[in-house]
């Protein structure tokens, strides 16, 4: 008795280790065939270090001010200078990283899902619901995208969880079409008919079948756009919509900065400009990486 | 025949190697391949898939990718250097001199040019005519390959012509500035029969008459055996024969060629015959067909809307009819072949019955119960699913990419028969790996790991592993190798006589359905045109459009079965 127990979960254990092998040697021969996409990750994984843990690293509380050490230039005590109110530059961008990381990672994971479930139904089953979320999806795409994030949060208000929202529903429709493209060609591949006569429900080729087989493109999307998001959320705190002061966000600091460029104290906005410019290179790159690892075509 | 020594060969390829770079290193893919082309010959180079003998043509032509090079020997072309001649040379006389055929005609056009005026680039780029004598040009090389209506099709799209006509269209930008030496890529693969048989025709009048030479790469032996007059047999980038045809099939020296003339089917051969000797086992006894029909099916139909949008649709244009109530029966036991050309019918008559597709109206009786009652979205979750599967015609495309060989195989124990113990599915799956033939170390594989054989296995094991009583087989080879197919097909014959079941076997192929069918049912236009025992209907056909499907099937006179004592003489 114990042993028809044991058994099966035994023999997943076994796959389960060997599918975790084979998908590590992927990830290696991946990593090695393509430098660019190693600078990617490696630079993905310092980003992301620097989100969890750098809060409890940084030398200098990011909010405290200090009237006496006002815009001080770039030293060994400050490496990236002093704001106008005397806060350390460098702990503010390293601070920054976890909030802006968040606001575009959950921004585009909220779109991701919607917009490819929209997407895949549109291509799957056609018919008035495909002609529906493709209207919706072209008057989304007829407003300019920043001035539509622009309205909906300051409809909205102005939180974090507005941003997100905004900056989801204008990613929506690159997902949704894509999604919808992609599911559309494969509904009557031959494997998904030989499924079907496997005794699939529609529903569970739709999810178990086609779904993983869109993934490819998908990536490649997702990694771009995940760049646009973090451009998005900071652009809105630029203009002084969604996070506000005194909170340390890249778009707030580089909008502030702005203001004394002109009276020579550059490194206000040059520092978390760069910040922000790096970690929009970062998933730029990372796009073509992404694909590979999830190509079953790309493993031997 | 006419002795090249005194004359030079028009082509002569000499000690050709070409390597293509791949992610393991260089890969040898032509290996010192020699061959010559007379004037006025017509060469095969006969191979299955991966033989190089494409590529030998590619370099010919020097038109191989960005990944292959020629490493070493000589290409000659009538007292010309082709192997290291400089790329504007070689643009001048590709398409003057030299002329390619490719395989899949559509693709080969640009779509969004009218085929006159694709054909009177050719002219004006090798200065054969001015712009204004060119469109005149252009309709008299429509007409010698004998489209008709040749002014008004030069107005047309390829979209517009059925692919036999594109295959025409092809010919005559090939043949338009009268090069000396025409090469043939598979030109017929994917056409009908009786196209086929048109275009090769076509080919070989127009070829004789201008006096041109002909190098024809093709899979099927029995296509070069009516067609050439010498065959060079590839394998694995050499060269292994080199004869006249004739000499060819009677006394093939290579043990490939011969186990390739052996594979190849023909009218004399059972199923067993097709295999080398050392596989060859015991047809296993004929079962017993029992008059109890499995499958009835009375007065099908199959209407599709005409494509459209509402202004059509309001005109009320009457529906295409794909298949014109058709009535035919399976009985236990019984292999039913469903022989047709394309657009005939009967992949939508195999996918009603399948069930994968409601019908317009009519009858589908399984086992005395009416599946027609369920619809097709929601037969998944019928008792019935599980006695009806079916063999897909591309076993590449029917594997789910993302899923191993056991995966795909577990799937319907899964889902039909609610098995959820991983190691009994393991268990079952390698059992079945086992009956068709397939090593368990791959079951683990991707299907892109996998050749086209292995593939084909995965897939039959997939549609027996409930052990259905009715098994559609949609031309479950056409995508294969002759010498894989034949092994795939005594493995249907053998699973048949292991488990009892029906086949439905949809094919164009009439010497496949003559090895595996009891009966057969020809199929033209929606309708039933003729129905019998399988040894009657293709020896003794009634209706014309049999006959006329028989007599298109490429029977070279040298091939066994028409020459069968001879070959025997020999062997003996």
């Amino acid at each position: 008795m114990t042993d028809t127990v044991m058994n099966p979960s035994m023999a997943a254990a076994a796959s389960r280790s060997s599918s975790w092998s084979r998908g590590f040697a992927h990830f290696r021969y991946v990593m090695t065939s393509n430098p660019v996409t190693f600078l990617a990750f490696v630079m993905l994984a310092a980003m992301i270090a620097v989100a969890v843990f750098g809060p409890s690293l940084v030398p200098h509380d990011p909010l405290a001010t200090a009237a006496d050490k006002a815009l001080k230039p770039p030293t060994w005590q400050h490496w990236f200078g002093t704001d106008q109110l005397g806060r350390d530059v460098f702990s503010r961008v390293v601070v920054a990283t976890r909030l802006d990381l968040l606001i575009s990672v959950s921004a585009v994971a909220l779109s991701f899902v919607c917009g490819a479930l929209m997407g895949a139904c549109a291509g799957y089953w056609g018919g008035w619901f495909d002609k529906l979320s493709g209207r919706l999806l072209d008057t989304i795409m007829a407003f300019p995208l920043f001035v539509l994030a622009m309205g909906i949060v300051a409809a909205a208000g102005n939180t974090i969880q507005n941003i997100v929202i905004a900056t989801a529903i204008i990613n929506l429709p690159f997902y949704a079409r894509v999604a919808r493209a992609e599911v559309s060609i494969r509904r009557n591949a031959g494997y998904v008919q030989a499924a079907r006569l496997s005794g699939n429900s529609e529903l569970r080729i739709l999810i178990m079948k086609i779904l993983p087989n869109t993934l490819p493109p998908m990536m490649v999307q997702l990694s771009l756009n995940m760049g646009w998001a973090i451009l998005n959320a900071a652009g809105l705190s630029f203009i002084g919509l969604g996070v506000r002061p005194p909170t340390a966000e890249w778009g707030i600091m580089v909008a502030e900065g702005a203001n004394y460029i002109v009276s020579g104290e550059w490194w206000l906005a040059l520092f978390p400009g760069a910040a922000l410019m790096l970690a929009v290179f970062t998933f730029n790159l990372l796009g073509d990486g992404l694909r590979d690892l999830v190509d079953p075509q790309r493993r031997t | 025949m006419s002795t090249p020594l005194h004359n030079p060969p028009l082509l002569a390829v000499r000690d050709l190697c070409v390597e293509f770079a791949t992610r393991k290193g260089p890969v040898t893919a032509v290996r010192s391949v020699n061959l010559q082309v007379a004037k006025g010959e017509t060469l095969g180079i006969v191979g299955e898939s991966g033989s190089g003998k494409s590529v030998t043509s590619y370099a010919v032509m020097r038109i191989l990718d960005r990944a292959g090079r020629i490493v070493s020997g000589g290409i000659e072309f009538g007292g010309m250097q082709l192997h290291d001649a400089p790329e504007d040379m070689m643009s001048d006389l590709r398409g003057r001199e030299i002329s390619m055929i490719f395989q899949n005609p559509r693709a080969a056009l640009n779509p969004i040019r009218t085929v006159g005026k694709q054909i009177e680039d050719v002219l004006i780029r090798h200065a054969q005519a001015t712009h204004d004598q060119a469109k005149a040009k252009a309709i008299e090389a429509l007409e010698k390959v004998r489209i008709r209506d040749a002014a008004r099709r030069y107005h047309a799209y390829p979209f517009e012509l059925s692919g036999g006509m594109c295959q025409r269209v092809v010919i005559a930008i090939a043949l338009a500035c009268k090069p000396q030496l025409l090469i043939a890529d598979e030109p017929t693969t994917g056409l009908d029969v009786t196209t086929q048989k048109a275009v090769m025709e076509l080919v070989r009048e127009l070829t004789r008459s201008e006096g041109m030479s002909t190098l024809l790469i093709t899979h099927d032996l029995g296509l070069a055996g009516e067609y050439c007059d010498r065959i060079v047999v590839m394998e694995k980038g050499e060269v292994v024969e080199q004869q006249d045809t004739a000499k060819l099939f009677t006394f093939p020296a290579h043990p490939y060629t011969r186990r390739l003339i052996r594979s190849t089917p023909h009218a004399a051969a059972t199923i067993r015959d097709l295999l080398p000797d050392d596989l060859r086992l015991p047809l296993p006894s004929a079962m017993t067909v029992s008059s109890e029909p499995l499958l009835e099916v009375s007065n099908l139909v199959k209407e599709f809307d005409p494509p459209g949008g509402l202004l059509q649709r309001l005109k009320k244009r009457t529906p295409y009819r794909a298949v014109a109530g058709i009535s035919f029966s399976v009985a236990r036991g019984e292999s039913v072949g469903l022989v047709g050309e394309s657009g005939c019918g009967k992949s939508t008559t195999s996918a009603m019955v399948m069930r994968l597709l409601d019908a317009t109206a009519g009858s589908i009786r399984f086992k005395g119960q009416e599946l027609t009652a369920v619809s097709a979205a929601a037969f998944a979750r019928s008792p019935l699913r599980r006695e009806l599967q079916m063999v897909f015609q591309d076993p590449h495309e029917s594997l789910n990419p993302r899923a191993t060989a056991a995966q795909s195989i577990a799937d319907p124990l899964i889902r039909l028969e609610g098995m959820s113990n991983g190691a009994e599915i393991r268990a079952r799956v390698e059992a079945l790996a086992t009956q068709v033939g397939l090593q368990h170390e791959l079951l683990d594989r991707l299907p892109h790991q996998l050749s086209g054989g292995q593939k084909a296995r995965v897939g039959i094991a997939r549609a027996i592993s409930t052990k259905p009583e009715l098994l559609i087989l949609d031309e479950p080879t056409a995508a294969l190798d002759v010498s894989v197919q034949a092994v795939v097909l005594n493995l249907l014959a053998d699973l048949k006589a292991e488990f009892g079941m029906s086949y439905l076997f949809v094919s164009h192929d009439l010497e496949v359905v003559r090895l595996l069918c009891d009966r057969v049912i020809v199929m033209r236009a929606g309708c039933i045109v003729e129905e019998g025992q399988a040894a009657r209907v293709l020896s003794a056909p009634q209706a014309d459009y049999t006959r006329e499907l028989l007599a298109a099937i490429p029977r070279p006179a040298h091939l066994p079965g028409h020459a069968a004592p001879v070959v025997e003489a020999v062997r003996a």
